[in-house]
């Protein structure tokens, strides 16, 4: 401690460099947090999904629909407990900037197989009642200002015109990887204002034993392989896994420039605190000549370093971690269920004590091993 | 038996592909409480000699003795640890840290003890009182004139209570005022507190000030140590 006023003073000798420095740890941590952030959320939604539900898709391709009837032909398999159905619509709201999720789903059976989707009983009802009703996300009512019993109109993109909805209720998921900020309506309002009844997006298939998903998503895609449209089935985690490998090049790409950056402010701030130690050539020789050890002056240079980087560490994973559920940011809808993770702080600090390390070590080295009579040459 | 022992020293430096011999088998005595100055031309080894008193450099060959430890024996660590018991440096160019206050320049040596804060504080302002600059404790360097910043730095000197004080040049940058206020101020130190003062100078009246002068050419003593002590005798 009572070293702390000489760290300090350091610290304070050039206060806008050690201001920036520190900065811009906190930006390169700040940076890293939320990039990494990107990849953990990601990951956490592939491990999204109920072991006893599969999703039955178009083995051409998601956009590709699936007859209605083949429903009822799941339905008769043994083992499966429950089915229903859903459309991606992709309407946009307002001025079209911001994007929210919103598919057409079968109600009474969605809400029934997705328990996770809680909204209080009187609302489900009247959502269920009514034809041209939607749910959505309590994120969406906040963003908005939506209020029950609204009309709100999206404008649709893949299925022309103005869509107009009445909200009949607000839901907060159990579990993140749902989203809290999604519009679903009724299938069968969807069906039959495209004009093409009896269609649908994807089926999510309910089974009473989990260990029999392999067997089931068999029989399933066995029934209509010699089909117009053969289906590709697999557990609910293998969809959303699919989902999260289209964005694998995006995390590998943001994981890429996350350590590029860390990196490139790593050499910033190793040569800010070898310019500061070279700088004090002379002081350090004079602490030198008063008594002070190598092993001291080692340990001070390196305090200095660490002060600057754990204070920028803690603005920027700090920052990062009050930041996002602050603005409730959920990457345009795109990453549900946003969050820095512990693991994310824990590798964060861990760059950070790196930092430390890599900044501090060559000054300090070069303090303590300073040859106090041509330093002195030098001064005097 | 001396306070610092000089013994057969033998003392020289590679540069480039020439070397340099600056002192070849100097032996020299200085007692405990004398002034002595030392005094040559530029390369005569005035300094090296001080740096070997201090432990900051070590002899080719010889012994180097202060108060009866080996200086010239010990390792590293141990150099810094006695140093800061034993020796109080003024340099010629006062090297005050200048991000530090007056007050926290002359506790530096003091952060190296096991004294608690109150009683760093009580022996910073003596110190601090006997040059003279108790009211400028809060001051920086920047803010202090040549003389008191050369003030503050031999307050720094002597606020560890060294066995011996080591200034090279210490008048070397200042004006003639502050010059004879800094000597009068060591011999002061001296006469009152018996310290050991040992000063490089190339000025005769800086020189005059001190009980004992000796002369160094080319690393040897050109001049036997005349001291008050010899002169009794």
């Amino acid at each position: 401690m009572k070293y702390l006023r000489l760290v300090l003073a350091n610290l304070g000798r050039h206060k806008l460099r050690t201001v920036l420095t520190i900065l811009s740890v906190a930006l390169a941590l700040f940076l890293f947090a939320s990039l990494r952030s990107v990849t953990t959320t990601l990951a956490a939604s592939a491990q999204f999904g109920g072991a006893r539900r599969l999703v039955t898709l178009n083995a051409t391709g998601l956009v590709f629909p699936l007859p209605l009837a083949y429903g009822n032909r799941i339905k008769t398999l043994p083992g499966v407990t429950g089915l229903s159905w859903a459309n991606w619509f992709g309407g946009k709201y307002g001025d079209g900037k911001t994007f929210f999720a919103n598919f057409a789903v079968d109600p009474e059976s969605y809400l029934a197989i997705y328990p996770e989707i809680v909204l209080p009983a009187d609302q489900k009802q009247s959502f269920i009642q009514d034809r041209t009703g939607a749910i959505i996300g309590k994120r969406l009512l906040s963003r908005y200002g939506w209020k029950l019993g609204q009309n709100v109109t999206l404008q649709g993109t893949i299925f022309q015109g103005d869509w107009t909805f009445t909200i009949r209720g607000v839901y907060t998921p159990t579990d993140p990887a749902i989203g809290d900020d999604v519009l679903i309506f009724h299938h069968e309002y969807f069906d039959e204002r495209i004009g093409r009844a009896g269609i649908a997006g994807w089926y999510i298939v309910e089974i009473a034993d989990p260990s029999r998903a392999p067997a089931i998503a068999k029989s399933i895609d066995d029934m209509f392989r010699n089909s117009s449209s053969p289906t590709k089935t697999g557990t609910e985690r293998e969809f959303q896994a699919s989902f999260a490998t289209m964005w694998g090049n995006v995390s590998f790409l943001m994981s890429t420039i996350g350590l590029a950056v860390v990196f490139a402010i790593l050499l910033v701030t190793a040569n800010a605190m070898m310019m500061s130690a070279r700088e004090r050539t002379g002081e350090i020789a004079v602490l030198k000549t008063i008594g002070f050890s190598d092993r001291l002056l080692f340990a001070l240079v390196m305090v200095e370093a660490g002060a600057m980087a754990l204070t920028g560490a803690a603005l920027g994973l700090g920052g990062a971690k009050l930041l996002y559920p602050a603005i409730n940011f959920n990457g345009a809808g795109f990453l549900p269920g946003f969050t820095v993770a512990t693991s994310t702080l824990v590798i964060g600090a861990l760059v950070a004590v790196g930092l430390m390390l890599a900044s501090g070590l060559i000054p300090a080295l070069r303090a303590a091993r300073l040859p106090v009579v041509q330093a002195l040459r030098q001064v005097e | 038996m001396a306070l610092v022992e000089i013994r057969d020293v033998y003392k020289s430096f590679q540069r480039d592909t020439q070397r340099i011999d600056v002192f070849t088998g100097l032996t020299l005595d200085i007692e405990a409480g004398s002034f002595t100055a030392l005094m040559g031309p530029s390369g005569s080894g005035k300094s090296t000699l001080l740096n070997l008193i201090a432990g900051l450099d070590r002899p080719t060959r010889g012994t180097v003795t202060v108060g009866g430890a080996i200086v010239s024996a010990m390792t590293p660590g141990q150099l810094a640890a006695w140093r800061a018991r034993n020796i109080g440096f003024v340099f010629q160019s006062f090297n005050l840290l200048p991000v530090l206050t007056a007050y926290q320049n002359v506790e530096l040596p003091l952060l190296l003890t096991n004294l608690s804060r109150a009683e760093r504080a009580d022996r910073v302002r003596l110190a601090l009182d006997v040059v003279g600059l108790a009211d400028r404790a809060d001051h920086y360097p920047r803010q202090l004139s040549g003389g008191q910043e050369q003030r503050t730095a031999i307050a720094r000197a002597i606020v560890a209570d060294p066995t011996v004080m080591l200034l090279d040049e210490p008048t070397g940058q200042l004006d003639g005022k502050s010059s004879q206020e800094v000597l009068a101020l060591l011999q002061r130190l001296n006469n009152e507190f018996s310290k050991t003062i040992v000063i490089v100078t190339h000025d005769a009246h800086a020189a005059e000030r001190a009980k004992t002068t000796l002369h160094l050419e080319k690393g040897d003593l050109i001049e036997k140590p005349r001291t008050v002590a010899a002169a009794m005798r």
